[in-house]
């Protein structure tokens, strides 16, 4: 089956112009196939660049060299509009943070990336209202803005967030951060879920035991570490 | 998909100190374009000269009208310029009292650009207004007061209001929270975000402010000395900056 | 009744330093060209060199110039001051054309061939071999809203109206209804907007008529004209439509159910009493036998 998310030979580097020029090279010649219904771990060091390469494959840090292949379009080459497109429809990015915006409720913030793919509001309020009872989140908080809720909830609202729209291809950082077991179990059934309708899934996992269950296979980013050729 | 305003060289000069030089970009309907610098960086220059306000000295700037196809607004005649101005085009100055009348009360306002375009009845007029009020949270029994009865914030959101109120497709804002209190600025901020999707506008917004165009804006440019040094997404542009001026930009914003 | 003047040319007191109708030749010329400029384009604001008359601003200079213009000896001239022939000002202006021009004048609507008016037009429906000149304080309908003149002026060009509109919305959310009762804005030919002078709204509708009508606004240095049988429409909403309005009596002295009144405080106690505002038009009337409420059988006028 032909990879979901194809990346081929990335490099990146960091160029700091108000400290001296410094160049901090920081991947060189990343390699990852993932396919539909596959679920791939980055694991390496902390600094070892899981995350950059996330950031890189959403579009968020640029490329200096290779190709990041999501679906169809060609991240390290796309026009800032077919990545726009490509967030909203195709590729979904859970990250470690909630940035909340003030006055929001959290049913709505849930419910933004259907509304962004042209869901109305009813039908978009209703499935934000499942993730969130699955998540846990008391019903009496729906109505609220997240900005005052715990790190754990906030970590939830954006877990629900992240899948309300059922992405082919996803980007988890982290998900079951700051979550209790029960909690870490209903994101675990999530991600399965997700797996089981095809997505293409990358995720950042410190806990072992989540990495172990839903994840196909590891890839050690140290690998891509410039000046570490193997 | 066609773009729907389309900037080609786009030059404007103050004698021989450069107000803007050579932009080029091209706006899709639906997407918010930031545009950030300093003072001086050329930016209100910019703008200006896009919303038909200075005449450039080079340059295109070309828009996707709804009868004839892609023409260029420099070249326009004046009364087709005012025209879309009126209509397709809007403009939020930073001072609310540039773009609403003060003497005039708020439904009036709201109900110019209506009655501009030929509207003639009162009870439709009076009707659109209240709901676009209502819309940008200004209670109804304040349709018939004056601005100058009303706060920074809610003269704010009345020149929002009217310059809406024609469906246009292309914004234009000039710093538009600027002067105004933190709590004030994100009602506002959350307001034109939530307009511009429900409305699928296109917007170029105008500010010094990065929380501003983080929260707004889709794509973004950083100008300074009158270049564009540095444009991409505004999330790319803000977490990954690539020129040395963004670099300092970026890394000189105060944590709160 | 006729009045010659007493300084017709030929008779003992001839004033023989003022040309015909006091303004120079050149000056007639200048102005003719703005009036017919103006009719040529009804509605539309020329700009001409007004000159310094022998009163002030605001007592009807543009339109002594406008009359002085089109008079010709020939000509039998009327003056109305609110509808009055005998104000001061109406006095003063026709003793003026009988000083400078030597015309002839009268009181009687229908006898006159060059009427000027400040602030009304004559009950009696005019003809076509009659002029009305109208006298103009601000011409601008849209002054009082936009007070530049660089953006009146582009509105005016590119029919860009959505503010006088926006005027009468206003009138509408603060009153009930549209308040404005006189100078009411009316559309030209469906071009220009135009500010009639400040005649009550009542008279709008007449402004449809035989006549050519030339409006001078001499402070302003402004001209502007309607020639015969112009469509004139006065603004309003569709639901609030345009109506030309009075107050809801008869003339007490001639009992004219239909004209323009006057109302006239007659003691300290409020009492009052409602005239026709058309004095002429009064007269007439009660020559004809008609008699109001408070009124004596016509006697004729002293001589």
């Amino acid at each position: 089956m032909s990879a979901m998310i194809d990346i081929q030979s990335v490099s990146k580097q960091f160029v700091l112009h108000n400290q001296g020029a410094a160049v901090i090279p920081v991947m060189e010649g990343a390699d990852l196939r993932v396919a539909p219904g596959e679920c791939v771990a980055l694991v390496g060091a902390s600094g070892a660049g899981k995350s950059t390469l996330m950031r890189m494959i959403y579009g968020n840090y640029l490329v200096n060299a290779g190709s990041i292949v999501v679906g169809d379009v060609d991240v390290a080459q796309a026009e800032p509009r077919e990545i726009l497109a490509l967030r909203r429809e195709v590729l979904g990015y859970v990250s470690q943070f909630l940035r909340v915006v003030p006055r929001v409720p959290t049913i709505d913030v849930v419910a933004e990336p259907l509304r962004n793919v042209g869901i109305d509001a009813d039908a978009a309020r209703g499935r934000a209202r499942d993730l969130l009872g699955r998540l846990n989140i008391p019903e009496r908080l729906w109505a609220l803005s997240p900005t005052t809720f715990s790190g754990g909830e906030q970590q939830r609202v954006n877990i629900a967030r992240g899948f309300a729209h059922e992405f082919p291809a996803m980007l988890l950082d982290e998900p079951t951060a700051s979550l209790d077991a029960k909690n870490r179990e209903v994101v675990l059934g999530l991600i399965e879920d997700a797996k089981a309708r095809g997505a293409a899934i990358i995720g950042i996992f410190h806990d072992e035991a989540a990495r172990a269950r839903v994840c196909d296979r590891e890839v050690d980013v140290t690998g891509f570490t410039p000046g570490l050729a193997a | 998909m066609t773009p729907l305003l389309k900037v080609n060289e786009l030059s404007k000069f103050y004698g021989n100190r450069i107000g803007c030089e050579n932009v080029s970009f091209d706006l899709y309907p639906g997407e918010v374009m930031g545009i950030v610098g300093e003072s001086g960086s050329g930016k209100s220059t910019l703008l200006n000269c896009l919303a038909g306000h200075l005449e450039p000295d080079t340059g295109e700037v070309l828009f996707q009208t709804r009868a004839d196809g892609m023409r260029d607004t420099v070249t326009m005649s004046e009364p087709e310029r005012r025209m879309l101005g009126r209509t397709d085009w809007a403009f939020v100055h930073q001072h609310a009292r540039d773009g609403l009348r003060m003497g005039v009360s708020a439904g009036g306002n709201v109900g110019e650009r209506l009655m501009a375009v030929g509207a003639r009845n009162y009870g439709d007029i009076r009707s659109k207004a209240i709901d676009w009020l209502d819309r940008v949270e200004i209670a109804e029994d304040r349709v018939d007061d004056r601005p100058s009865a009303f706060s920074g914030g809610m003269q704010q959101r009345l020149q929002i209001a009217r310059n809406l109120v024609t469906g246009p497709r292309l914004v234009f804002m000039d710093e538009p929270t600027g002067g105004l209190d933190v709590s004030v600025q994100a009602r506002l901020l959350d307001l034109l975000r939530g307009l511009v999707r429900e409305m699928g506008l296109s917007a170029i917004i105008v500010t010094h402010d990065l929380a501003v165009v983080r929260l707004l804006a889709d794509r973004l440019m950083v100008m300074k000395s009158g270049q564009v040094v540095e444009s991409g997404l505004t999330d790319q542009v803000l977490d990954d900056p690539q020129h040395g001026y963004t670099q300092l930009l970026v890394s000189s914003v105060l944590q709160v | 009744m006729i009045t010659k003047s007493e300084n017709a040319p030929g008779t003992a007191s001839e004033m023989p330093d003022y040309n015909f109708a006091y303004l120079d030749e050149q000056t007639k010329r200048m102005i003719r060209r703005a009036i017919l400029k103006g009719l040529a384009v009804p509605g539309y604001q020329v700009p001409f060199a007004s000159r310094e008359m022998p009163m002030p601003y605001g007592w009807g200079t543009g339109g002594v110039q406008v009359s002085a213009s089109v008079l010709t000896p020939e000509d039998v001239l009327k003056v109305i001051d609110q509808g009055a022939d005998d104000t001061t000002n109406a006095v003063s202006i026709r003793k003026f054309f009988e000083r400078t021009a030597g015309v002839e004048t009268t009181e009687q609507t229908d006898q006159a061939g060059v009427i000027q008016t400040r602030h009304r037009i004559p009950e009696e429906q005019l003809r076509e071999d009659q002029i009305l000149v109208y006298q103009v304080p601000i011409p601008e309908p849209l002054r009082f809203l936009e007070p530049r003149e660089t953006e009146t002026r582009k509105m005016h060009a590119l029919e860009e109206y959505g503010l006088m509109h926006v005027k009468l919305y206003e009138d509408i959310s603060h009153n009930g209804a549209i308040s404005t009762s006189y100078a009411y804005p009316v559309k030209v030919e469906g071009r220009y907007v135009m500010d009639p002078s400040p005649i009550p709204k009542f008279d709008n509708p007449k402004l449809e008529m035989a006549a050519i009508q030339l409006f001078g606004a001499g402070r302003e240095q402004r001209i502007y004209a309607l020639p015969p049988y112009t469509q004139v429409v006065s603004l309003d909403f569709e639901d609030y439509p345009f109506e030309a309005t009075k107050a809801d009596h008869a003339c007490d002295l001639c009992a004219c159910e239909t004209s323009y009144l006057d109302e006239v405080i007659v003691d300290d106690a409020g009492g009052r009493m409602y005239v026709c505002s058309d004095t002429d038009f009064c007269r007439s009337r009660r020559a004809a036998g008609h008699v109001g409420t408070l009124g004596t059988p016509f006697e004729g006028d002293a001589a």
